[in-house]
């Protein structure tokens, strides 16, 4: 159902939405461009990623959605709302957890809510109740320290969710992760997804990753970036980790590696 | 746990020192100098027990003057860290600044400060915090300068503002530095109480010291010199416990 759903959705109604975003830097002297018209769009609770070689541009690319930096040419319009500023629309989730040690994990998760100035026992108390679904239950009151690396990529989860922003970017968040962990993260987060239905722009260089979570998928050129290849993944949903072996999710496959390693 | 403090006591050091000690007597005995010259432990440790209630009375004002100024130090060095962090253009004016102040050694502008402060507490407190404040707060600017630069980020894209990353994030975040430095400040505040007190006080170890040299009691200097390593010693414990209590997460992690 949500496939079509939310490539309908996207059409009218994009909640990211880049065009032609350019950016260069100078080093040494010379202009190095990054990125070289990079047209994206996320619809209202869709999930697409972002594929490309290390290097690419991608965190450029992340840093210029989250306002960090502006682009040289091109526009980036939130919400649909040319004058929404980045910080009211977008929560950001980095490969590293970023958990403030000091804090314990209730204390972590609500940290957004904070910032925004809400009442923290409002949010303590809402963040208690969704600990279950984010598999932190009994863990309210640790540091971070002391949760395995699974869990503390759960507890920085939790934390963008709570952020009450439309639009999750994920920046590689499963990167540093063994392979075991990642696949069971893979699958809650797509149950997550599935129960918030906030868009969420992912990015990955892992090709089976991508296809497996997102409905649509754009692939990156080498730097300077530009979208190489734009596919949807009509994978049914909700998907079991078994189809990655299903022909339809190699031919995705086969067609994302042409794509990325060029004749 | 028992077991980790057990552990902990440095069995060898005292080894050393009581080896110290043995040679220490052995060689004031054997040489007969005389004991206004060089005292023997055994002659400084009589000293210590005779004189421990004059001793103590004395410490009370040193050591009243130690901790006035170390809190003034920290009072003083939290504020400008934090307005440095607050403002990179005040840090690059006042940071240089600071550091050069450091090579204009404090004992000999101490004189000045009993022209203007006189002979009561002032001058001694005024000592110790030019002396404990450097260490304070340049652990506390470096500890905020060396917060991980993506959690910052994280907090910019949260929308939080200047002020809310440095109380939410810089300032916990430089914690351990800033205790770090803490103690070796504390082990500077009687050093510093002491230099005052020797410009002139009416009380206090270093008024003690003074007049016990200027009588040759060598054996009374070394009793004095044992309470403020003690003292000295207490305060370092006591900002130990401080920071455990204040910072636990970071000594929890410190032991994995």
């Amino acid at each position: 159902m949500t496939t079509r759903d939310s490539i309908n959705k996207f059409k009218s109604d994009p909640v990211v939405l880049l065009e032609g975003v350019a950016k260069s830097f100078v080093v040494g002297g010379r202009s190095l461009p990054i990125l070289d018209e990079v047209s994206v769009r996320v619809g209202q609770g869709e999930f697409v990623s972002l594929i490309g070689p290390s290097g690419c541009g991608k965190s450029t690319l992340f840093n210029i959605i989250c306002g960090l930096e502006r682009p040289d040419r091109g526009r980036v319009i939130l919400a649909g709302n040319e004058n929404l500023q980045a910080v009211d629309a977008v929560s950001y989730m980095p490969q590293k957890d970023l958990l403030l040690p000091w804090r314990t994990v209730l204390d972590n998760v609500i940290l957004a809510r904070e910032v925004a100035g809400d009442g923290r026992d409002k949010a303590r108390r809402e963040a208690k109740e969704l600990m279950p679904q984010f598999g932190l239950a009994g863990f309210e009151n640790s540091y971070p320290a002391q949760l395995s690396g699974g869990m503390r990529q759960r507890a920085a989860l939790m934390r963008t969710m709570l952020a009450h922003r439309n639009i999750l970017l994920l920046d590689e968040p499963f990167g540093a992760l063994d392979a075991i962990t990642r696949t069971k993260m893979q699958q809650w987060l797509l149950e997550v997804w599935n129960s918030f239905r906030r868009a969420v722009f992912f990015i990955t260089h892992d090709i089976e990753e991508a296809i497996f979570l997102s409905d649509r998928i754009y692939v990156l050129t080498p730097r300077s970036a530009r979208v190489t290849l734009h596919l949807n993944v009509n994978l049914p949903r909700p998907r079991r980790y078994e189809c990655v072996t299903a022909p339809d999710f190699l031919a995705l496959k086969k067609q994302i590696m042409q794509a990325l390693t060029p004749v | 746990m028992i077991k980790r403090s057990v552990n902990r006591i440095p069995v060898s050091a005292l080894a050393i020192m009581a080896v110290l000690l043995v040679f220490w007597e052995a060689a004031v005995r054997v040489t007969g100098m005389p004991a206004w010259f060089l005292p023997p432990p055994s002659r400084v440790f009589t000293a210590l027990m005779e004189t421990l209630p004059l001793l103590l009375e004395h410490s009370r004002y040193t050591l009243l003057a130690a901790l006035t100024g170390l809190t003034m130090a920290v009072l003083v060095a939290l504020v400008l860290a934090v307005v440095m962090a607050l403002s990179p253009r005040i840090r690059q004016g006042v940071y240089p600044l600071l550091v050069f102040s450091q090579t204009i050694p404090i004992i000999t502008i101490a004189p000045l400060l009993v022209i203007w402060f006189g002979f009561g507490i002032m001058p001694k407190v005024v000592v110790v915090t030019l002396v404990c404040f450097f260490p304070v707060a340049v652990s506390m600017v470096e500890g905020m300068q060396a917060a991980d630069a993506d959690m910052v980020k994280l907090l910019q894209v949260m929308g939080a503002s200047r002020w809310q990353i440095i109380r939410l994030m810089l300032i916990p975040a430089a914690l351990p530095s800033f205790f770090a430095g803490l103690k070796i400040a504390g082990t500077y505040a009687m050093m510093g109480a002491v230099i005052g007190e020797w410009l002139g006080a009416s009380n206090g170890l270093g008024v003690f010291m003074t007049r016990a040299a200027h009588a040759y009691k060598a054996d009374s200097v070394f009793a004095a010199i044992i309470i403020i390593s003690l003292i000295s010693l207490l305060l370092f414990a006591l900002i130990e416990l401080i920071a455990r209590l204040t910072i636990p997460w970071y000594y929890n992690e410190r032991r994995k």
